[in-house]
Protein backbone atom coordinates (compact mmCIF):
# COMPACT_ATOMS: atom_id res chain seq x y z
CA UNK A 1 0.00 0.00 0.00
CA UNK A 2 1.36 3.30 -0.26
CA UNK A 3 2.49 4.63 2.32
CA UNK A 4 1.63 8.70 1.71
CA UNK A 5 -2.14 7.25 1.41
CA UNK A 6 -1.65 5.76 4.87
CA UNK A 7 0.00 8.56 6.58
CA UNK A 8 -1.97 11.51 5.17
CA UNK A 9 -5.96 10.07 6.72
CA UNK A 10 -3.94 9.32 10.04
CA UNK A 11 -2.49 13.06 9.81
CA UNK A 12 -6.31 14.00 9.13
CA UNK A 13 -7.70 12.21 11.98
CA UNK A 14 -4.66 13.74 14.25
CA UNK A 15 -6.33 16.62 13.39
CA UNK A 16 -9.91 16.45 13.90
CA UNK A 17 -9.12 14.48 17.53
CA UNK A 18 -7.38 17.26 18.48
CA UNK A 19 -10.22 19.84 17.33
CA UNK A 20 -13.13 17.40 18.91
CA UNK A 21 -10.46 17.24 21.84
CA UNK A 22 -10.24 21.23 22.67
CA UNK A 23 -13.87 21.92 22.00
CA UNK A 24 -14.84 19.71 24.19
CA UNK A 25 -13.24 21.37 26.62
CA UNK A 26 -14.23 25.13 25.65
CA UNK A 27 -15.82 27.15 28.59
CA UNK A 28 -19.04 29.44 27.56
CA UNK A 29 -17.29 32.34 27.85
CA UNK A 30 -14.28 31.15 25.18
CA UNK A 31 -17.28 29.84 22.86
CA UNK A 32 -19.01 33.16 23.23
CA UNK A 33 -16.27 35.51 22.69
CA UNK A 34 -15.25 33.22 19.11
CA UNK A 35 -18.59 33.43 18.11
CA UNK A 36 -19.22 37.36 18.54
CA UNK A 37 -15.32 37.74 16.72
CA UNK A 38 -16.81 35.78 13.93
CA UNK A 39 -17.09 38.22 10.46
CA UNK A 40 -20.45 36.24 8.71
CA UNK A 41 -22.39 34.29 11.44
CA UNK A 42 -23.27 31.41 9.38
CA UNK A 43 -26.80 30.00 8.21
CA UNK A 44 -27.18 26.29 10.92
CA UNK A 45 -29.49 23.79 10.60
CA UNK A 46 -29.97 21.36 13.30
CA UNK A 47 -29.48 17.92 12.32
CA UNK A 48 -29.51 16.30 15.90
CA UNK A 49 -29.48 17.61 19.70
CA UNK A 50 -28.21 18.89 21.74
CA UNK A 51 -28.80 15.99 23.77
CA UNK A 52 -28.08 14.87 27.15
CA UNK A 53 -27.15 11.29 27.55
CA UNK A 54 -24.93 8.91 29.49
CA UNK A 55 -21.08 7.34 28.35
CA UNK A 56 -20.48 4.08 30.59
CA UNK A 57 -16.85 5.31 31.43
CA UNK A 58 -14.71 1.84 31.42
CA UNK A 59 -11.67 1.06 33.89
CA UNK A 60 -9.44 -1.79 33.25
CA UNK A 61 -9.08 -4.21 36.27
CA UNK A 62 -5.49 -3.51 37.68
CA UNK A 63 -5.25 -0.44 35.40
CA UNK A 64 -4.25 -2.58 32.47
CA UNK A 65 -6.12 -5.78 32.46
CA UNK A 66 -9.60 -6.38 31.12
CA UNK A 67 -12.03 -4.09 30.62
CA UNK A 68 -14.92 -2.76 33.62
CA UNK A 69 -18.22 -1.14 34.09
CA UNK A 70 -16.76 1.97 36.20
CA UNK A 71 -19.66 3.87 36.30
CA UNK A 72 -21.31 6.72 34.41
CA UNK A 73 -21.11 10.46 33.31
CA UNK A 74 -23.10 12.89 31.84
CA UNK A 75 -22.21 14.19 28.39
CA UNK A 76 -24.57 15.69 25.43
CA UNK A 77 -23.89 15.95 21.97
CA UNK A 78 -24.89 17.92 18.85
CA UNK A 79 -24.73 17.54 15.24
CA UNK A 80 -25.74 20.79 12.87
CA UNK A 81 -25.54 21.07 9.08
CA UNK A 82 -24.14 24.68 7.41
CA UNK A 83 -26.12 25.87 4.38
CA UNK A 84 -22.75 24.85 2.39
CA UNK A 85 -23.71 21.44 3.24
CA UNK A 86 -20.73 20.69 5.93
CA UNK A 87 -22.03 18.79 9.07
CA UNK A 88 -20.36 20.02 12.55
CA UNK A 89 -20.22 16.96 15.16
CA UNK A 90 -19.34 18.20 19.10
CA UNK A 91 -19.72 16.43 22.53
CA UNK A 92 -18.62 16.95 25.40
CA UNK A 93 -18.71 15.88 29.67
CA UNK A 94 -21.64 17.47 31.35
CA UNK A 95 -25.15 18.93 30.55
CA UNK A 96 -24.40 22.27 28.91
CA UNK A 97 -26.51 21.98 25.73
CA UNK A 98 -26.19 25.56 24.40
CA UNK A 99 -22.07 24.84 24.79
CA UNK A 100 -22.17 22.08 22.56
CA UNK A 101 -24.29 23.27 19.72
CA UNK A 102 -21.95 26.22 19.50
CA UNK A 103 -18.99 23.88 19.49
CA UNK A 104 -20.49 21.96 16.51
CA UNK A 105 -20.37 24.83 14.31
CA UNK A 106 -17.10 25.55 15.48
CA UNK A 107 -16.33 22.31 14.26
CA UNK A 108 -18.28 22.28 10.75
CA UNK A 109 -16.63 25.93 10.51
CA UNK A 110 -12.61 24.19 11.36
CA UNK A 111 -13.37 21.40 8.17
CA UNK A 112 -13.85 24.88 6.15
CA UNK A 113 -11.06 25.64 4.37
CA UNK A 114 -12.04 29.44 4.49
CA UNK A 115 -12.57 29.76 8.32
CA UNK A 116 -10.24 26.68 9.73
CA UNK A 117 -7.75 29.70 10.34
CA UNK A 118 -10.18 31.80 12.14
CA UNK A 119 -11.72 28.63 14.61
CA UNK A 120 -7.82 27.73 15.32
CA UNK A 121 -6.63 31.08 15.81
CA UNK A 122 -9.49 32.42 18.35
CA UNK A 123 -10.55 29.23 19.09
CA UNK A 124 -8.76 26.28 19.31
CA UNK A 125 -5.08 27.85 20.14
CA UNK A 126 -6.93 29.89 23.12
CA UNK A 127 -7.95 26.63 24.68
CA UNK A 128 -5.10 24.61 23.98
CA UNK A 129 -3.03 27.45 25.64
CA UNK A 130 -5.31 27.85 28.81
CA UNK A 131 -5.33 23.67 28.99
CA UNK A 132 -1.27 23.84 28.98
CA UNK A 133 -1.50 26.44 31.36
CA UNK A 134 -3.64 25.00 34.17
CA UNK A 135 -1.91 21.61 33.56
CA UNK A 136 0.97 23.37 34.33
CA UNK A 137 0.36 24.80 37.04
CA UNK A 138 -1.31 21.72 38.83
CA UNK A 139 1.88 19.64 38.02
CA UNK A 140 3.72 22.59 39.61
CA UNK A 141 2.04 22.82 42.59
CA UNK A 142 1.83 19.14 42.93
CA UNK A 143 5.56 19.09 42.37
CA UNK A 144 5.93 20.84 45.47
CA UNK A 145 4.09 18.02 47.50
CA UNK A 146 7.48 15.49 46.31
CA UNK A 147 9.33 14.09 49.33
CA UNK A 148 12.53 14.81 49.19
CA UNK A 149 14.21 11.68 51.40
CA UNK A 150 17.81 12.64 53.00
CA UNK A 151 19.65 10.11 55.35
CA UNK A 152 19.68 10.51 58.93
CA UNK A 153 23.61 10.73 59.86
CA UNK A 154 23.85 8.56 62.80
CA UNK A 155 26.41 8.42 66.01
CA UNK A 156 27.87 11.58 64.18
CA UNK A 157 30.91 12.80 66.50
CA UNK B 1 -62.06 -6.27 59.69
CA UNK B 2 -60.29 -4.24 57.97
CA UNK B 3 -61.15 -1.55 55.65
CA UNK B 4 -59.03 0.11 53.29
CA UNK B 5 -58.83 3.44 53.68
CA UNK B 6 -56.61 6.76 51.61
CA UNK B 7 -55.54 9.60 53.26
CA UNK B 8 -52.75 12.04 54.09
CA UNK B 9 -52.75 13.80 50.76
CA UNK B 10 -52.94 17.29 52.81
CA UNK B 11 -50.24 16.39 55.60
CA UNK B 12 -47.82 14.93 52.66
CA UNK B 13 -48.08 18.47 50.76
CA UNK B 14 -47.44 20.51 53.80
CA UNK B 15 -44.55 18.01 54.89
CA UNK B 16 -42.85 18.93 52.33
CA UNK B 17 -43.27 22.53 52.09
CA UNK B 18 -41.70 22.14 55.73
CA UNK B 19 -38.79 20.34 54.35
CA UNK B 20 -38.24 22.98 51.80
CA UNK B 21 -38.26 25.66 54.74
CA UNK B 22 -36.10 23.59 56.90
CA UNK B 23 -34.03 23.17 53.69
CA UNK B 24 -33.58 26.69 53.30
CA UNK B 25 -32.96 27.44 56.81
CA UNK B 26 -32.50 30.76 58.42
CA UNK B 27 -33.42 33.40 55.93
CA UNK B 28 -31.01 35.91 56.83
CA UNK B 29 -28.17 33.63 56.21
CA UNK B 30 -27.42 33.60 52.47
CA UNK B 31 -27.83 30.71 50.57
CA UNK B 32 -25.42 27.94 49.39
CA UNK B 33 -25.01 27.99 45.73
CA UNK B 34 -24.16 24.99 43.43
CA UNK B 35 -20.61 26.36 42.23
CA UNK B 36 -19.89 26.90 46.55
CA UNK B 37 -20.70 23.27 47.23
CA UNK B 38 -18.58 21.96 44.37
CA UNK B 39 -15.69 24.44 44.95
CA UNK B 40 -15.80 24.09 48.70
CA UNK B 41 -17.57 20.68 49.97
CA UNK B 42 -15.68 18.66 46.81
CA UNK B 43 -15.53 15.44 48.60
CA UNK B 44 -18.42 14.92 49.68
CA UNK B 45 -19.60 15.60 45.51
CA UNK B 46 -17.23 12.95 45.01
CA UNK B 47 -19.00 10.61 47.42
CA UNK B 48 -22.50 10.80 45.95
CA UNK B 49 -20.70 10.91 42.33
CA UNK B 50 -18.97 7.53 43.33
CA UNK B 51 -22.15 5.69 44.73
CA UNK B 52 -24.46 7.42 43.04
CA UNK B 53 -22.10 5.78 39.92
CA UNK B 54 -22.70 9.03 37.84
CA UNK B 55 -20.29 11.51 36.97
CA UNK B 56 -21.22 15.04 37.25
CA UNK B 57 -20.28 17.62 39.44
CA UNK B 58 -23.10 20.37 39.14
CA UNK B 59 -25.76 17.65 39.58
CA UNK B 60 -23.82 15.54 42.59
CA UNK B 61 -23.72 19.09 44.34
CA UNK B 62 -27.45 19.97 43.43
CA UNK B 63 -28.22 16.50 44.62
CA UNK B 64 -26.52 17.27 48.29
CA UNK B 65 -28.26 20.59 48.59
CA UNK B 66 -31.53 19.45 47.92
CA UNK B 67 -30.78 16.37 50.00
CA UNK B 68 -29.67 19.10 53.05
CA UNK B 69 -26.26 17.07 53.26
CA UNK B 70 -27.88 13.85 53.53
CA UNK B 71 -25.39 11.65 51.52
CA UNK B 72 -27.30 8.95 50.96
CA UNK B 73 -30.16 10.71 50.16
CA UNK B 74 -28.26 13.10 47.46
CA UNK B 75 -26.97 9.60 45.83
CA UNK B 76 -30.23 8.44 45.59
CA UNK B 77 -31.58 11.44 43.52
CA UNK B 78 -28.78 11.30 41.29
CA UNK B 79 -29.24 7.09 40.71
CA UNK B 80 -32.88 8.36 39.82
CA UNK B 81 -32.14 11.19 37.36
CA UNK B 82 -29.92 8.64 35.86
CA UNK B 83 -32.56 6.41 34.68
CA UNK B 84 -34.03 9.33 32.70
CA UNK B 85 -31.28 9.45 30.33
CA UNK B 86 -30.44 7.54 27.30
CA UNK B 87 -27.15 5.99 27.23
CA UNK B 88 -24.86 6.79 23.82
CA UNK B 89 -22.53 4.69 24.54
CA UNK B 90 -19.51 3.14 26.39
CA UNK B 91 -15.91 5.12 26.60
CA UNK B 92 -12.63 3.62 25.66
CA UNK B 93 -11.61 2.11 28.76
CA UNK B 94 -9.54 4.97 30.83
CA UNK B 95 -5.62 4.86 31.02
CA UNK B 96 -4.28 5.63 34.63
CA UNK B 97 -0.68 5.11 33.33
CA UNK B 98 -1.33 8.28 31.29
CA UNK B 99 -3.21 10.29 34.49
CA UNK B 100 -2.45 13.62 35.14
CA UNK B 101 -1.31 12.75 38.53
CA UNK B 102 -2.17 15.44 41.40
CA UNK B 103 -1.52 12.54 44.03
CA UNK B 104 0.28 9.91 44.27
CA UNK B 105 2.33 7.47 47.27
CA UNK B 106 3.34 4.08 47.48
CA UNK B 107 4.23 2.23 51.11
CA UNK B 108 5.89 -0.54 49.49
CA UNK B 109 9.01 1.98 47.75
CA UNK B 110 10.57 4.84 48.98
CA UNK B 111 12.46 5.91 45.23
CA UNK B 112 10.38 5.37 42.27
CA UNK B 113 9.94 6.87 39.00
CA UNK B 114 7.72 10.28 39.71
CA UNK B 115 8.24 10.15 43.55
CA UNK B 116 6.21 10.53 46.41
CA UNK B 117 3.41 12.93 45.50
CA UNK B 118 1.77 13.82 48.94
CA UNK B 119 -0.66 16.04 46.93
CA UNK B 120 -3.72 18.05 48.93
CA UNK B 121 -3.79 15.33 51.94
CA UNK B 122 -5.40 15.34 54.96
CA UNK B 123 -2.50 12.92 56.00
CA UNK B 124 0.29 14.69 58.65
CA UNK B 125 -2.34 16.97 59.47
CA UNK B 126 -2.98 17.10 63.42
CA UNK B 127 -6.42 16.88 63.65
CA UNK B 128 -7.13 20.25 65.44
CA UNK B 129 -9.95 22.36 64.69
CA UNK B 130 -8.75 25.29 62.79
CA UNK B 131 -10.09 28.36 64.34
CA UNK B 132 -8.77 30.12 61.39
CA UNK B 133 -11.40 28.70 59.33
CA UNK B 134 -14.40 30.35 61.70
CA UNK B 135 -13.67 33.48 59.74
CA UNK B 136 -13.61 34.03 55.93
CA UNK B 137 -9.52 34.72 56.21
CA UNK B 138 -7.40 34.91 52.94
CA UNK B 139 -5.83 31.53 52.00
CA UNK B 140 -1.96 31.85 50.70
CA UNK B 141 -1.78 30.45 47.45
CA UNK B 142 -0.01 26.71 46.94
CA UNK B 143 3.70 26.45 46.76
CA UNK B 144 5.08 25.69 43.34
CA UNK B 145 7.89 23.76 41.72
CA UNK B 146 9.87 22.92 38.46
CA UNK B 147 7.74 19.80 37.46
CA UNK B 148 10.12 16.70 35.67
CA UNK B 149 8.71 15.07 32.90
CA UNK B 150 8.71 12.20 33.89
CA UNK B 151 6.58 9.14 33.53
CA UNK B 152 5.03 8.28 36.89
CA UNK B 153 4.95 4.32 36.43
CA UNK B 154 2.76 2.11 38.04
CA UNK B 155 4.53 0.80 41.21
CA UNK B 156 2.73 -2.96 39.85
CA UNK B 157 5.03 -2.46 36.40
CA UNK B 158 8.02 -2.59 38.72
CA UNK B 159 7.06 -5.48 40.24
CA UNK B 160 6.32 -7.10 37.00
CA UNK B 161 9.99 -6.59 35.64
CA UNK B 162 10.75 -9.13 38.11
CA UNK B 163 8.05 -11.60 37.89
CA UNK B 164 7.38 -11.87 41.56
CA UNK B 165 3.46 -10.00 41.22
CA UNK B 166 0.58 -11.34 39.14
CA UNK B 167 -0.57 -9.53 35.50
CA UNK B 168 -3.33 -7.23 35.70
CA UNK B 169 -6.59 -9.14 35.68
CA UNK B 170 -7.41 -10.69 32.24
CA UNK B 171 -10.50 -12.29 30.94
CA UNK B 172 -10.09 -14.33 27.45
CA UNK B 173 -10.52 -12.69 24.33
CA UNK B 174 -14.30 -13.12 23.74
CA UNK B 175 -15.17 -12.09 27.69
CA UNK B 176 -17.65 -9.13 27.29
CA UNK B 177 -17.23 -6.70 30.24
CA UNK B 178 -20.56 -7.06 32.59
CA UNK B 179 -22.66 -4.22 33.29
CA UNK B 180 -25.06 -4.59 36.86
CA UNK B 181 -27.33 -1.51 35.29
CA UNK B 182 -28.16 -4.07 32.41
CA UNK B 183 -28.10 -7.47 33.65
CA UNK B 184 -29.78 -9.30 36.81
CA UNK B 185 -27.57 -9.93 39.32
CA UNK B 186 -26.22 -13.56 39.74
CA UNK B 187 -23.56 -15.37 41.61
CA UNK B 188 -21.05 -16.22 41.31
CA UNK B 189 -19.81 -13.73 39.62
CA UNK B 190 -16.98 -12.33 37.66
CA UNK B 191 -14.36 -10.11 38.79
CA UNK B 192 -15.24 -7.62 36.31
CA UNK B 193 -18.72 -7.33 37.77
CA UNK B 194 -18.04 -7.27 41.16
CA UNK B 195 -15.23 -3.95 40.68
CA UNK B 196 -18.90 -2.23 38.90
CA UNK B 197 -20.56 -3.33 42.39
CA UNK B 198 -17.80 -2.12 44.57
CA UNK B 199 -17.26 0.78 42.74
CA UNK B 200 -20.98 2.29 43.50
CA UNK B 201 -20.80 0.28 46.55
CA UNK B 202 -21.16 1.91 49.93
CA UNK B 203 -17.91 3.72 51.33
CA UNK B 204 -18.98 2.62 54.88
CA UNK B 205 -19.99 -0.80 54.45
CA UNK B 206 -16.54 -1.47 52.23
CA UNK B 207 -14.45 0.13 54.85
CA UNK B 208 -15.54 -1.85 57.80
CA UNK B 209 -15.69 -5.05 55.60
CA UNK B 210 -11.52 -4.01 54.44
CA UNK B 211 -11.12 -3.22 58.46
CA UNK B 212 -12.20 -6.87 59.21
CA UNK B 213 -9.55 -8.50 56.65
CA UNK B 214 -6.96 -6.51 58.51
CA UNK B 215 -8.06 -7.72 62.25
CA UNK B 216 -8.32 -11.34 60.83
CA UNK B 217 -11.16 -12.20 59.25
CA UNK B 218 -9.91 -13.16 55.80
CA UNK B 219 -6.81 -11.66 56.81
CA UNK B 220 -4.56 -11.46 52.80
CA UNK B 221 -1.42 -9.39 53.95
CA UNK B 222 -1.63 -6.28 51.96
CA UNK B 223 0.58 -3.32 51.24
CA UNK B 224 -0.49 0.03 49.24
CA UNK B 225 1.67 -0.58 46.05
CA UNK B 226 0.25 2.84 45.15
CA UNK B 227 -2.67 5.24 45.32
CA UNK B 228 -2.99 7.90 42.66
CA UNK B 229 -5.60 10.58 41.55
CA UNK B 230 -5.70 12.93 39.48
CA UNK B 231 -7.73 13.50 35.76
CA UNK B 232 -8.07 11.12 32.77
CA UNK B 233 -9.25 11.68 29.84
CA UNK B 234 -12.63 9.63 28.87
CA UNK B 235 -12.60 9.10 25.08
CA UNK B 236 -15.67 7.48 22.93
CA UNK B 237 -15.50 6.51 19.96
CA UNK B 238 -18.06 8.84 17.36
CA UNK B 239 -19.86 6.38 14.90
CA UNK B 240 -20.10 9.80 12.88
CA UNK B 241 -16.68 9.82 12.64
CA UNK B 242 -15.28 6.57 12.49
CA UNK B 243 -13.03 7.00 15.41
CA UNK B 244 -12.44 8.24 19.13
CA UNK B 245 -12.75 11.55 20.40
CA UNK B 246 -12.72 13.29 23.86
CA UNK B 247 -15.06 14.10 25.80
CA UNK B 248 -13.09 16.15 28.36
CA UNK B 249 -11.43 14.94 32.20
CA UNK B 250 -12.56 13.48 34.88
CA UNK B 251 -10.52 13.00 38.38
CA UNK B 252 -10.45 9.01 39.70
CA UNK B 253 -8.61 7.64 42.40
CA UNK B 254 -6.63 4.60 42.03
CA UNK B 255 -5.23 1.82 44.13
CA UNK B 256 -3.39 -0.87 43.37
CA UNK B 257 -3.01 -3.20 47.21
CA UNK B 258 -0.30 -5.69 46.57
CA UNK B 259 -1.19 -8.84 48.58
CA UNK B 260 1.29 -11.66 49.89
CA UNK B 261 0.11 -15.16 48.58
CA UNK B 262 2.17 -18.45 49.57
CA UNK B 263 1.43 -20.32 46.27
CA UNK B 264 -0.99 -23.13 45.24
CA UNK B 265 -0.56 -25.95 43.12
CA UNK B 266 -1.01 -23.70 40.05
CA UNK B 267 0.67 -20.85 40.87
CA UNK B 268 4.39 -20.47 42.46
CA UNK B 269 4.68 -17.69 45.32
CA UNK B 270 4.54 -14.47 44.45
CA UNK B 271 2.32 -10.81 45.02
CA UNK B 272 -1.32 -11.10 44.20
CA UNK B 273 -3.48 -8.09 44.09
CA UNK B 274 -6.70 -6.18 45.06
CA UNK B 275 -7.51 -3.51 42.27
CA UNK B 276 -9.69 0.01 43.66
CA UNK B 277 -10.77 2.43 41.34
CA UNK B 278 -13.49 5.01 42.35
CA UNK B 279 -14.74 8.54 40.67
CA UNK B 280 -13.70 11.67 41.95
CA UNK B 281 -11.14 12.22 45.21
CA UNK B 282 -11.33 8.88 47.67
CA UNK B 283 -8.91 6.88 48.80
CA UNK B 284 -10.28 5.65 51.47
CA UNK B 285 -13.04 4.60 49.29
CA UNK B 286 -10.60 3.00 46.79
CA UNK B 287 -8.06 1.38 49.06
CA UNK B 288 -11.26 -0.60 50.92
CA UNK B 289 -12.36 -1.66 47.23
CA UNK B 290 -9.27 -2.91 46.97
CA UNK B 291 -9.17 -5.08 49.59
CA UNK B 292 -12.52 -6.18 49.37
CA UNK B 293 -11.36 -7.31 45.59
CA UNK B 294 -8.65 -9.40 47.19
CA UNK B 295 -10.53 -11.16 49.71
CA UNK B 296 -13.44 -11.96 47.62
CA UNK B 297 -10.76 -13.47 44.87
CA UNK B 298 -10.31 -16.45 47.94
CA UNK B 299 -12.02 -18.96 45.72
CA UNK B 300 -9.93 -17.91 42.47
CA UNK B 301 -6.69 -18.27 44.51
CA UNK B 302 -8.01 -21.76 46.52
CA UNK B 303 -8.15 -20.06 49.66
CA UNK B 304 -10.36 -20.98 52.14
CA UNK B 305 -14.00 -18.84 52.52
CA UNK B 306 -14.03 -18.00 56.47
CA UNK B 307 -14.63 -14.87 56.73
CA UNK B 308 -17.63 -12.06 55.72
CA UNK B 309 -15.38 -10.61 53.00
CA UNK B 310 -14.64 -13.30 51.46
CA UNK B 311 -18.34 -14.15 50.82
CA UNK B 312 -19.14 -12.56 47.02
CA UNK B 313 -22.99 -13.02 47.78
CA UNK B 314 -23.21 -11.38 51.08
CA UNK B 315 -20.52 -8.53 50.02
CA UNK B 316 -21.83 -7.80 47.08
CA UNK B 317 -25.46 -8.16 47.67
CA UNK B 318 -25.26 -5.62 50.55
CA UNK B 319 -22.49 -2.76 48.93
CA UNK B 320 -25.50 -0.83 47.45
CA UNK B 321 -26.49 1.76 50.01
CA UNK B 322 -29.75 2.62 47.59
CA UNK B 323 -31.19 -0.35 47.50
CA UNK B 324 -30.25 -1.37 51.25
CA UNK B 325 -31.57 2.48 52.54
CA UNK B 326 -34.44 1.43 50.96
CA UNK B 327 -35.02 -1.69 52.57
CA UNK B 328 -34.38 -1.25 55.61
CA UNK B 329 -36.60 2.53 55.60
CA UNK B 330 -39.55 1.01 53.85
CA UNK B 331 -40.16 -0.63 57.46
CA UNK B 332 -41.48 2.94 58.52
CA UNK B 333 -43.92 2.62 55.63
CA UNK B 334 -47.29 1.80 56.73
CA UNK B 335 -47.75 -1.85 57.99
CA UNK B 336 -51.11 -1.82 59.38
CA UNK B 337 -52.67 -4.95 57.32
CA UNK B 338 -48.96 -7.01 57.90
CA UNK B 339 -49.33 -5.92 61.76
CA UNK B 340 -53.23 -6.57 61.77
CA UNK B 341 -52.61 -9.91 60.77
CA UNK B 342 -49.68 -10.68 63.12
CA UNK B 343 -51.57 -9.50 65.88
CA UNK B 344 -54.82 -11.83 65.24
CA UNK B 345 -52.04 -14.69 65.19
CA UNK B 346 -50.16 -13.69 69.05
CA UNK B 347 -53.68 -13.17 70.40
CA UNK B 348 -54.80 -16.75 68.80
CA UNK B 349 -51.50 -18.27 70.07
CA UNK B 350 -52.08 -16.85 73.53
CA UNK B 351 -55.18 -17.93 73.13
CA UNK B 352 -54.46 -21.87 72.63
CA UNK B 353 -51.63 -21.70 74.97
CA UNK B 354 -54.45 -20.26 77.91
CA UNK B 355 -57.11 -22.42 77.14
CA UNK B 356 -54.27 -25.83 77.47
CA UNK B 357 -53.30 -24.08 80.46
CA UNK B 358 -56.65 -24.37 82.33
CA UNK B 359 -57.39 -27.74 80.57
CA UNK B 360 -53.76 -28.65 83.19
CA UNK B 361 -51.70 -29.86 80.02
CA UNK B 362 -47.87 -29.03 80.05
CA UNK B 363 -46.86 -25.77 78.67
CA UNK B 364 -44.30 -27.41 76.04
CA UNK B 365 -46.70 -29.56 75.43
CA UNK B 366 -49.48 -27.13 74.38
CA UNK B 367 -46.55 -25.38 72.06
CA UNK B 368 -45.88 -28.41 70.07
Amino acid sequence: MDLAKQIEPNAEIAARRRAAGLLARATTNELHAAWEKLPAKPEVKPVRGPETGLVMVRGRIGGGGAPFNLGEATVTRATVLLASGTAGHAQALGTAKANVRLAAIFDALWQEAGTRDFVEATLLGPIEARVATEDKQKAEETAATRVDFFTMVRGDD
Amino acid sequence: MYVAVKGGEAAINNAHRLLADRRRGDRSLPSVTIEQIVEQLGLAVDRVMAEASLYDRALAALAIRQSRGDMIEAIFLLRAYRTTLPRFGSSVPVDTAAMKVERRVSATYKDLPGGQLLGATFDYTHRLLDPSLLTDEAVEEPERRDAPQEHIMRVSDILAHEGLIEADGEFSEDHQAGDLTREPMEFPMSRDLRLQALARGDEGFLLALGYSTQRGYGRNHPFVGEVRIGEVEVEIEVAELGFAVSLGRIRITECQMVNQFKGSSKAPPQFTRGYGLVFGQSERKAMSMSLVDRALRAEELGEDITAPAQDEEFVISHSDNVQATGFVEHLKLPHYVDFQAELALVRKMRADVEAARNAGKDLREAAE
